[in-house]
């Protein structure tokens, strides 16, 4: 192992600061035993507690849970589909107008996507709630899904399909046996985005949501402009918990995966 | 008893599997293939042969349905295939990668177009069984593929391939990625395969020698036309041009013009110092330009003067030892160079010859193809 010179163990430190410092801090603070959030008064799992009682951030967290599973559900069909057209539908009419077309909701400002889909629901009459914050959510992340998948699909071996075809599978059994079992790791990666793009956005939902429903991110900023309580504290680290716990699972088995093949590789190899 | 001889492009009451009428492919402005006819027949195994880029892979996929010519028309058996989708082609391809589904087992691989037919579970099992004994997979019939070595990947792909009991099965270089004993013995496994299924192969390779081997007939291609379509025998000592000549195997090409010497005989200034005797049952004109190709294995090494229709005197250049044979390089004095390769019969016997030797190089009338292009 290479030691590192003084100066990169200067940039790295700083730089880990940056990043995990205040995230640091606010899981230390969740741990306060005072009610003050500047104020270390020793050690207390008392918020946590709380937390379970408040009936409207447990109401909040099933609103959020509902509208990520079922519109990053949604996105990644729909998103996949799209992938799928554009990279594999040969030169059709404006492919390359349709191509550039999905990128653009990345870059699109979210106040902007927020406004306009705002407009349409009101323009077509539509009750704004949970529906309206999962339609507007499928919108936008599709896009991502799409950009994922498709990265996939590019580098998928065209001729496994071709040997689908060649052996008699139509085309959509083609697709259904052999593309997406082997383009299911993006996939499942492009729905894990698209969750979490919708558990963690905030701008979109405040223009689309109507007075019955409030996901958790609406709930922690409107109960962080009457002031930061401990509660919050808690709540944020029970959610950095869980984004932790899914992260470091999913690197581990795809790691462990990508281990397995590569024994079973070198196996097959030596007994030529 | 003599034994029928299987030449099927000799007869002409047989009618061929396949057709390739006039056809052309373009890709753009590329011409990947050029006003093409070609007749094979059933029960061949036909080799296409050529450079890289000369349209081998493309006639393949045309054939499979991947591709549609852009002029002219493929028939198989008789019914014009233009426009047919591959999914329902009685013909079965081998890819260049083998294209194995790497999330299924190899029995799986194997199974996959026999349960596209709606076959009986049974009769799916007992093809698969069939096919793993022909191809002696057995023992890994449960394993993935990358859980198996390159070799048997290959024998899955075929498996997979033959598993339809297509009445066409293309194979897109299928020995490329194997190195050369596993290789030769591949080619041997191919023939006995292809002998006892009876199935008309088409075989794209760049390797001539594994094209010898395997063909009843083989079809050297440039640029996306066919040069010239014979057996491998017919190939190797009829070449139709300089082209397949250099392609297939070594010669020797001593350029020149023709001047009528007796009846099918010519005379070849090919600037030498003496006259070339050649025999050339294709009529020359008197002055007209002409190679004269003749391979290395039919010129003899000699030092004294030996008696030969046409000898001439140079100095050894070089040697290649091959183990069984060596290739001399013989400088004449105008300059050119003549390959003369002579077999190793004998074990550790004195080189009769090295380099700077004074020697004499002669071959017969009969030993050389006469060309005109
Ligand atoms: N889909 C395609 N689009 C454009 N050019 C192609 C396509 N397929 C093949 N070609 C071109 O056609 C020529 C013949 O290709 P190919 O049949 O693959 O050659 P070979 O198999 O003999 O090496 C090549 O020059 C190749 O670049
Ligand atoms: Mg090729």
């Amino acid at each position: 192992m290479n030691r590192l010179s003084p100066f990169n163990v200067v940039s790295l430190t700083l730089g880990f600061a940056f990043l995990y410092l205040p995230m640091l801090i606010l899981v230390i603070y969740s741990f306060n035993k005072s009610k003050l959030v500047t104020v270390w008064a020793g050690f207390s799992t008392k918020w946590y507690g709380e937390l379970l009682q408040n009936e409207a951030f447990l109401d909040a967290a099933w609103v959020t849970l509902k509208v990520a599973v079922v519109s990053s559900t949604f996105a990644t069909i729909l998103g996949t589909m799209a992938a799928y057209t554009l990279v594999r539908g040969g030169r059709f009419f404006g492919r390359t107008l349709f191509s550039g077309m999905i990128y653009a909701p990345l870059v699109m400002p979210e106040v902007i996507t927020g406004l306009s889909l705002l407009l349409l629901f009101i323009g077509i009459g539509m009750d704004r709630g949970v529906v309206t914050i999962v339609l507007a959510h499928t919108t936008f992340s599709m896009c991502f899904v799409s950009v994922v998948v498709s990265s996939r699909l590019m580098s998928f071996d065209r001729s496994l399909e071709e040997a689908a075809l060649d052996l008699g599978a139509t085309p959509f059994t083609a697709f259904r046996l052999i593309t997406l079992p082997i383009i299911a790791p993006a996939v499942v990666a492009g729905w894990l985005l698209a969750f979490t793009l919708s558990l963690d956005d905030l701008v979109i939902a405040q223009f689309v949501s109507g007075p019955a429903a409030t996901t958790l991110p609406m709930k922690i900023w409107s109960s962080v402009r009457l002031g930061v309580s401990p509660e919050i504290n808690a709540l944020s680290s029970i959610l950095i918990a869980l984004v932790s716990i899914g992260v470091i699972t999913a690197s581990l088995a795809s790691k462990r995966h990508s281990l397995r093949i590569k024994r079973e590789e070198l196996a097959a190899a030596r007994t030529t | 008893m003599a034994e029928t001889v299987f030449a099927p492009w000799d007869d002409p009451n047989e009618t061929p599997l396949i057709t390739f009428q006039n056809v052309t492919k373009r890709f753009g402005d590329f011409v990947a293939i050029d006003d093409l006819t070609l007749d094979i027949f059933e029960r061949e195994f036909f080799a296409l042969l050529g450079p890289s880029g000369c349209g081998k892979t493309t006639m393949m996929r045309m054939l499979a349905g991947f591709e549609n010519p852009t002029e002219g028309a493929i028939s198989l058996a008789g019914k014009d295939i233009a426009g047919v989708p591959p999914n329902k082609r009685a013909v079965n391809m081998m890819f260049q990668s083998y294209a194995l589904f790497p999330h299924l087992t190899v029995w799986d691989n194997i199974a996959f177009g026999l349960k596209r037919d709606n076959l009986s579970k049974d009769a799916v099992a007992t093809r698969v069984e069939e096919m793993l004994k022909l191809t002696r997979l057995q023992k890994f019939a449960r394993r993935k593929p990358h859980q198996i070595s390159g070799g048997q990947r290959q024998r899955v792909a075929l498996a997979r391939s033959l598993a339809k009991a297509p009445k066409l099965l293309l194979l897109d270089e299928p020995l490329g990625a194997l190195d050369k004993k596993l290789r030769q013995d591949t080619q041997f496994e191919l023939m006995d395969i292809q002998e006892k299924t009876g199935t008309t192969f088409v075989i794209v390779t760049h390797d001539q020698e594994e094209a010898m081997t395997v063909a009843s007939r083989v079809a050297v291609m440039d640029e996306g036309r066919i040069i010239q379509v014979a057996t491998p025998e017919r190939i190797y000592e009829g070449p139709n041009s300089v082209y397949v000549a250099d392609f297939i195997g070594d010669v020797n090409i001593l350029s020149g013009t023709a001047k009528p010497f007796g009846r099918e005989m010519y005379q070849v200034d090919w600037g030498g110092g003496t006259l070339a005797t050649a025999a050339s049952a294709k009529p020359f004109s008197d002055g007209q330009s002409c190679h004269l190709a003749i391979r290395p294995e039919k010129i003899s090494i000699t030092a004294d003067r030996p008696e030969a229709d046409n000898a001439v005197q140079g100095k050894v250049l070089d040697i290649a030892y091959l183990g069984n044979l060596s290739t001399y390089y013989v400088e004449l004095p105008t300059g050119q160079t003549i390959k003369a390769q002579t077999a190793n019969t004998r074990r550790i016997s004195r080189r009769t010859f090295t380099w700077e030797d004074p020697v004499w190089v002669s071959w017969t009338a009969t030993a050389g193809v006469l060309l005109d292009s």
